[in-house]
């Protein structure tokens, strides 16, 4: 089988290897570009939102590629994209005519029988091999996160502009290569350490704001326009409310010995929206709550045109923002949004919250 | 004399404001962008440089508009800030108490809300134009009525029709079925002024807190009707600046001047950057998977600035290198 799967940040290094390692080829996905876009926006119902038109445009990439299976996963629901993997089956296999398998990942202890038949039927490893398999890729995946997470807090100190992602870079690709748990710790250690050796100003007292929002915008730089690293170079210290591995372990792994994960953030949530409403809408309110509570200067959400969760978390922000006092800048990303857009307002939001922290007596450089 | 240059390039206007010591106005300049930015500001330094008398000093310069960094290089900027952040900062020195900025312009509108001084919260809008100048512009000229008799006539209405506001293409199919229906153009036009404030304070103004002072600034401020229409709407009196239409310029020359009381010597290029010769070239970056568009500004054979590029390795290796 030639496979293939969502583009998500770097998750596709784990993947890679998970696949590889079970015996199949991998057809990367392509880092979605502007024509990735535009093939899933061809094909997607209008009003659909982005992830699911760059996912689209993603598998069509990968089909011409020469992939022959996708491998995609569900959802808890209420949120429409728990769907999404059987419209665009449809719209694959019936509106186009691919010649493509679709498997669908749903959440393991709503479908143990499913997955064990999924699995079964794509290993072509023994369980040992396989359960050091599920190692390797878990830490490779919780690599990754320890670099982007250094890099959050390195960038906005960093001497020389872009200095950071140089070495995020060549960290990615080193983990990537890294074929045993030990040469991914060893080359984590030593990108950590080429991070931290970098040019720094140490006198500054960088802003620190929250992102939040939909997983795949804020998980692939792409769809969010860069807003992360953007605002590392204006010298923002930014901490993402989602990275994968924390995500799997509260939602995945929980959730098969029926836990609810992320606890803490909707107990904070719960004030002001007591539902689940699927996506991340609960998880959107409660994390804005949590940042204030940790002395934050600001929160951007990120969410997807068209988003409902999302959307319902936006009308409830402002009051969030007003109680707990705390700047909030929501960023609705579509297929028409521009670059020139977000980082006009980016800037005017760094501003704000720079003159609110001098105004309340703290200092910044 | 001493003086204070900011200029806002936008995507209709490029604006001009020389402002003295004491934060006086001494000249501004408004003239028309037509997508070619370079030679607007070029054509606006000229016609500056005939106006002000020689001995005139600048000290400072600021970029602010869609166009900030580029207009950053060709005049040496010694700021570069967004539209709001300039237009915060023109209000605020305009009317210190202020508390709330309508802004509307050529093709964006802005809301600024400002508590004590500080810029708390604003928005701009997103996907709609609805509203915006051009829009306005288009439904003037396709009525036959000069611009500036526009919102006059607005004024004279007694019973304004209502006319769809969501969308411009469905606001301007509205008007004409009201026409052929009979009513006056002065109810379609204040219908259409009321119509575009409640589109803009539902989309742009939606869970902000609207609170006077109010100032209302950018090109449209000059439309009596949308005024009113303001005014009627949110039940407060709306100030205009007497420089509505160039507080993006002026609020860049203020903080041009706060940059210079922090002993910074200008890089301003002087009003003879209008007989340089600027030229820009675009190219993509192969280093990697990304492939960044990178712009690149030079004048003669020599590259001013890049940019476009995700990891900086093109901006950081720029100012004064020969082209290659």
């Amino acid at each position: 089988m030639k496979i293939t799967f969502p583009h998500m940040g770097t998750s596709w290094i784990g993947f890679k290897t998970l696949i590889e390692g079970i015996g199949h080829e991998v057809v990367l996905p392509p880092p979605p570009t502007k024509r990735t876009l535009d093939l899933g926006t061809k094909y997607a119902p209008e009003f659909a939102c982005l992830p699911f038109k760059v996912l689209l445009g993603t598998y069509l990439e990968a089909i011409e590629l020469g992939a022959d299976t996708i491998i995609s996963s569900g959802g808890v629901g209420p949120c429409r994209a728990g769907y999404y993997t059987q419209l665009q089956k449809r719209i694959l296999q019936e509106q186009l005519g691919h010649d493509v398998r679709v498997i669908t990942f749903e959440p393991l202890n709503r479908n143990w029988v499913g997955t064990y038949r999924i699995f079964r039927d794509l290993i072509r490893v023994n369980l040992r091999e396989f359960i050091g398999l599920l190692w390797l890729t878990w830490q490779k995946l919780l690599a990754l996160d320890a670099i982007e997470r250094e890099s959050h807090r390195v960038r906005p100190l960093e001497v020389n502009t872009g200095s950071t992602s140089r070495v995020v870079s060549k960290a990615f690709a080193d983990i990537d290569k890294a074929d045993s748990v030990k040469k991914v710790k060893d080359v984590t250690r030593d990108n950590l350490e080429k991070m931290n050796s970098l040019p720094q100003d140490a006198h500054r007292h960088p802003l620190k704001v929250g992102v939040i929002g939909e997983i795949y915008v804020v998980l692939e730089p792409f769809v969010n326009l860069d807003v992360v690293e953007t605002l590392g170079h204006m010298g923002v210290y930014v901490h993402r409310s989602i990275f994968l591995t924390d995500w799997t372990i509260e939602n995945t792994v929980l959730d098969a010995f029926r836990v609810e994960g992320e606890m803490n953030i909707k107990k904070a949530a719960r004030p002001y929206l007591p539902e689940m409403i699927g996506g991340h809408g609960q998880n959107s309110i409660g994390e804005t709550i949590l940042y204030a509570k940790k002395g934050y200067d600001g929160v951007v959400q990120l969410a997807p045109f068209t988003c409902i969760p999302e959307i319902v978390a936006k009308s409830i922000i402002p009051k969030v923002s007003r109680d707990y006092n705390l700047p909030v800048l929501t960023l609705m990303l579509d297929e028409q949004t521009g670059k020139a857009g977000i980082s006009t307002r980016l800037e005017a939001f760094v501003d704000l919250l720079a003159m609110r922290r001098v105004r309340l007596g703290g200092e910044i450089a | 004399m001493n003086a204070y240059l900011g200029v806002d390039v936008g995507s209709v206007s490029t604006n001009f404001v020389l402002m003295d010591e004491q934060g006086k106005l001494l000249d501004s300049l408004y003239i028309r962008t037509k997508g070619q930015p370079i030679q607007a500001i070029q054509a606006g330094l000229k016609a500056l440089e005939k106006q002000v008398p020689p001995s005139l000093n600048v000290l400072g310069a600021g970029a602010t508009g869609s166009a900030r960094q580029l207009t950053g290089v060709i005049i040496g900027a010694d700021i570069v800030k967004n539209e709001i952040t300039a237009h915060a900062v023109a209000a605020m020195h305009c009317v210190p108490d202020v508390q709330t900025v309508l802004e509307i312009g050529g093709q964006d509108s802005k809301l600024i809300i400002i508590r004590d001084g500080v810029v708390v919260d604003f928005a701009m809008n997103t996907v709609c134009s609805a509203g915006t100048g051009s829009f306005l512009d288009h439904q003037a000229a396709r009525l036959g009525i000069p611009i500036e008799e526009f919102g006059k006539l607005a004024l004279q209405s007694k019973q304004p029709v209502r006319i769809a506001g969501r969308c411009s293409v469905f606001a301007e199919s509205d008007m004409v079925h009201k026409q052929q229906m009979g009513h006056k153009t002065p109810d379609i036009i204040a219908g259409l002024c009321d119509a575009l404030v409640r589109n803009y304070l539902n989309n742009v103004g939606k869970g902000k807190s609207i609170a006077a002072p109010l100032v209302f600034q950018g090109g449209v401020a000059a439309n009596q009707g949308i005024r009113h229409a303001f005014e009627k709407e949110l039940g407060v009196p709306v100030i205009i600046p007497e420089d509505f239409g160039v507080m993006g310029a002026l609020g860049m020359a203020i903080l041009a001047k706060e940059n210079r009381a922090q002993g910074k010597k200008t890089s301003f290029r002087g009003f003879g950057a209008s007989e340089l010769r600027f030229a820009t070239r675009s190219f993509e970056c192969n280093g990697c998977p990304n492939q960044c568009e990178i712009v690149e500004i030079r004048q003669d054979e020599t590259v001013l600035a890049r940019w476009g590029d995700r990891c900086h390795k093109w901006q950081n290796t720029t100012r004064g290198e020969a082209a290659s």
